[in-house]
């Protein structure tokens, strides 16, 4: 019963440890360097601003430490990883002009079938570019733009110039001055004001050489009263030397808008996720980051919203599943800068096989955001004595007319569960995958259908083996 | 007063909690047939539930002594999920909920666990008109098969789902433990015409072990015999009168008759008096 799932969608054909042979256009050196950001941006045929940006950048990355809290990042070699690799040497509009070896990629993350279904525009990132990109022709009549951020670049440099690093600027920490100066590909969306994107717009995400950074670069913005859900899925090949993944995701929420960012990502055991994102939400505006962290090393992520106007409202939900060697420290941040704005933070995390995986978070409440509500809940599920959580809920209030929770809890399966569900004539290892997927169905049922089914089917073989 | 095998046969059975030392269940033997309706009654503590949750196989318990045959094989040698998939259930006295699994998503992976499918779960089409079906005839508003299994259900809500598992995985062996207790009169009385649909609705394909504390369940479910456990161990046994003596004189006055049979036999055996049995152990 173990590959069972209840809701009837065959994933059998579901892979993804799978690789296709390398065959590149262009390949940089391995390293950082002035030289290889000029390289960089002269490939890309940038404007001069960019290149100042990525150049400044740098400098501010060179400068900058290593994070000392949290997971051990020292392993890293910064010189053993190239920066930018260019997999075809132009866009592609349809799925026919696509070479075949990228095809079959992506055929293989089933992208043709979810199009097919109900993507309404797919940006998918083979190596360090977008080179795909469809958009349903009502959106673009209505204005929307959703295009890989380099092309935005070149198409809207007015609007890209306007909010670009503005929410994530390269001062903020070493990863984010990391991305800004050698960035490459992500996703650019703007949803002009008024209009409301039905249909979530989905990018996936992959890594597939050996050392290859990836550090795709993320901007929406969402213009007033208008609504979009973006949804990011990521699946790696399993490689034998360590990979980073550092992006940096900046979304602009404006007054009375709304935006979801729901993020499943499932990066090899190798992978360090080490990303930014962050949300500003202005007056009335609601941002949502949904987040769920599988596979990778260490991933460290706490998407944050700063609520900046009155009635603004972020809400996190977080995911995270630590197995052998992996490091999950997930967890959310919320910057309450306005009175009447509010917050909540979900997070769920689940360790066995000595993993460990938890939750890091701060809520701040500054003086003069009156009449402002936090609730943060965190809970993890522990599966065996050699597993471990970690919790730090970190809140820091300047304010006294505010409301804040915040409850934890830390659980193992109960016996009595497994008992009750196997006397029903469930197996066991099934009875266990159930509890587990209850634990995180809070989170699951916030998802779009199939993201939630490859989500308990990850998790289905995480689980695997872990009834002796 | 039936000439075949009995399904379920339990032999001298012993089991105690696995840190302590002290025996719950000191020789228990009790035979029942599919198409029959066995009642246990016994006082608190008496180990009702203790044999309800060791034929079911709760790891909680530990057996100490004797067997228990079911369909002919040892049944104490099956996992729980295997004896469930064999056709035994139990109908919890304290149903525990599992936070976030759908109540019809279970029910349909456990259905198709009953019918022995492998990886594979039955289709939703005929999951839903099988569940339909069941919900119908226990008269229950299927909006409880929307929700999480027993999160946040009341006491009756509990019992009536526990029911409702068991109309949907048609047992061949079915024990109810306490399902009438914490029930209000309306409630026992709908939850015992439940169990006596789907025991008709088996046509003699099924047998209850219908484990309770007080005789008022009994005005709406008829046993065919009645067991009076005391202290671990099933003493005396009847027809459904027993339970109406048992109104009458308390465990007590049983109590006292089962001593005084026993004080006059010599040796372990059963003593046949006044239409009841009296197994009589020293």
């Amino acid at each position: 019963m173990a590959t069972a799932n209840p809701l009837g969608i065959d994933l059998d054909q579901y892979q993804w440890g799978f690789r296709m042979p390398e065959n590149y256009v262009f390949k940089s050196r391995k390293g950082l360097s002035r030289e290889v950001v000029e390289e960089i941006s002269y490939l890309k045929g940038e404007p001069d601003w960019m290149r100042a940006f990525r150049l400044h950048s740098l400098e501010v990355f060179l400068k900058k430490p290593l994070p000392t809290w949290g997971p051990d990042l020292s392993v890293i070699d910064f010189e053993d990883i190239y920066y930018y690799i260019k997999p075809t040497d132009r866009q592609a509009r349809s799925w026919d002009e696509l070479p075949q070896e990228i095809r079959d990629t992506y055929e293989r993350l089933g992208i043709p079938e979810a199009e097919r279904k109900f993507l309404a525009g797919v940006g998918a990132q083979y190596e360090s570019e977008v080179v795909y990109h469809s958009l349903k022709e009502e959106w673009e009549k209505l204005g929307v733009i959703f295009v890989d951020t380099d092309t935005a670049v070149k198409q809207y440099p007015d609007l890209v110039r306007e909010y670009f690093g503005t929410v994530v600027p390269p001062e903020d920490n070493k990863f984010a001055a990391l991305n800004s100066a050698v960035w490459s590909g992500g996703s650019f969306i703007y949803v002009p004001e008024g209009v409301k994107v039905e249909i979530p717009l989905q990018a996936y995400f992959r890594i597939n050489a050996e050392n290859v950074g990836q550090f795709e670069r993320t901007l929406i913005i969402v213009e007033p009263g208008a609504y979009v859900h973006y949804v990011e899925g990521c699946t790696a090949p399993i490689y034998t030397t360590d990979s980073l993944h550092s992006a940096v995701v900046e979304i602009i929420v404006k007054e009375g808008a709304r935006c979801r960012y729901t993020t499943i990502q499932n990066w090899s055991k190798n992978v360090y996720n080490l990303v930014t994102k962050r949300a500003v939400a202005y007056r009335d505006a609601t941002m949502e980051w949904v987040d769920g962290n599988l596979g990778s090393k260490i991933t460290m992520k706490y998407p944050s919203v700063y609520l900046v106007e009155p009635g603004a409202k972020a809400e996190i939900l977080s995911v995270a599943f630590a197995g052998a060697g992996q490091h999950q420290d997930p967890g959310g941040k919320v910057i309450h800068a306005a009175p009447y704005t509010q917050s909540s933070i979900v997070s769920k995390s689940i360790s066995k096989d000595g993993g460990r995986a938890g939750y890091r978070g701060l809520v701040k409440v500054y003086k003069g955001a009156r009449g402002s509500k936090c609730a943060v809940r965190c809970d993890a599920l522990i599966l065996d004595d050699r597993s471990r959580s970690d919790t730090y809920p970190t809140m820091e209030i300047d304010e006294e007319d505010v409301q804040i929770t915040h409850e934890a809890t830390v659980s193992k399966v109960s016996d009595e569960q497994l008992f009750y569900l196997m006397s029903r004539g469930i197996q066991e290892d099934e009875a266990m995958n159930m509890i587990v997927r209850g634990f995180i169905e809070p989170i699951a049922k916030e998802l779009p259908l199939e993201y939630a089914v490859e989500l308990n089917r990850l998790i289905a073989l995480e689980m695997e083996g872990s009834v002796g | 007063m039936n000439e075949r095998a009995p399904d379920l046969v339990i032999r001298n059975l012993r089991a105690k909690v696995e840190d302590l030392d002290r025996e719950i269940l000191k020789g228990v033997n009790l035979e029942v047939r599919k198409g029959e309706i066995h009642a246990i009654m016994g006082p608190n503590g008496s180990g009702k539930s203790t044999l309800a949750n060791v034929l079911m196989g709760n790891p909680f318990y530990v057996i100490t002594g004797g067997e228990v045959l079911y369909k002919g094989r040892d049944l104490l040698e099956m996992s729980p999920d295997e004896r469930a998939r064999e056709g035994l259930f139990i109908a919890f006295q304290y149903p525990v909920a599992i936070p976030g699994v759908n109540f019809a998503s279970f029910l349909r992976t456990a259905l198709s666990a009953r019918r022995g499918y492998q990886n594979e779960l039955i289709p939703v089409a005929e999951f839903q008109k099988i569940l339909r079906e069941k919900l119908d005839l226990l008269k229950l508003d299927p909006s409880i098969v929307t929700r999480y299994v027993n999160e946040g259900f009341s006491g009756g809500e509990k019992k009536r789902a526990e029911i409702l598992q068991m109309a949907v995985l048609e047992p061949e062996m079915a024990i109810l433990d306490e399902t009438d207790s914490g029930l209000d009169i309306d409630a026992v009385k709908v939850v015992a015409e439940n169990v006596n649909q789907l025991f008709d609705k088996a046509a003699g394909n099924l047998g209850i072990v219908l484990i309770t504390h007080y005789s008022r369940i009994l005005q709406y479910i008829r046993p065919h015999q009645v067991h009076v456990m005391l202290d671990g161990r099933i003493v005396i046994s009847g027809g459904p009168e027993l339970a109406e003596e048992l109104e009458q004189t308390g465990y007590e006055g049983l109590q006292a008759q089962f001593a005084e049979v026993a004080a006059a036999t010599p040796g372990d055996q059963p003593v046949r008096r006044a239409g009841k049995v009296f197994w009589v152990a020293h």
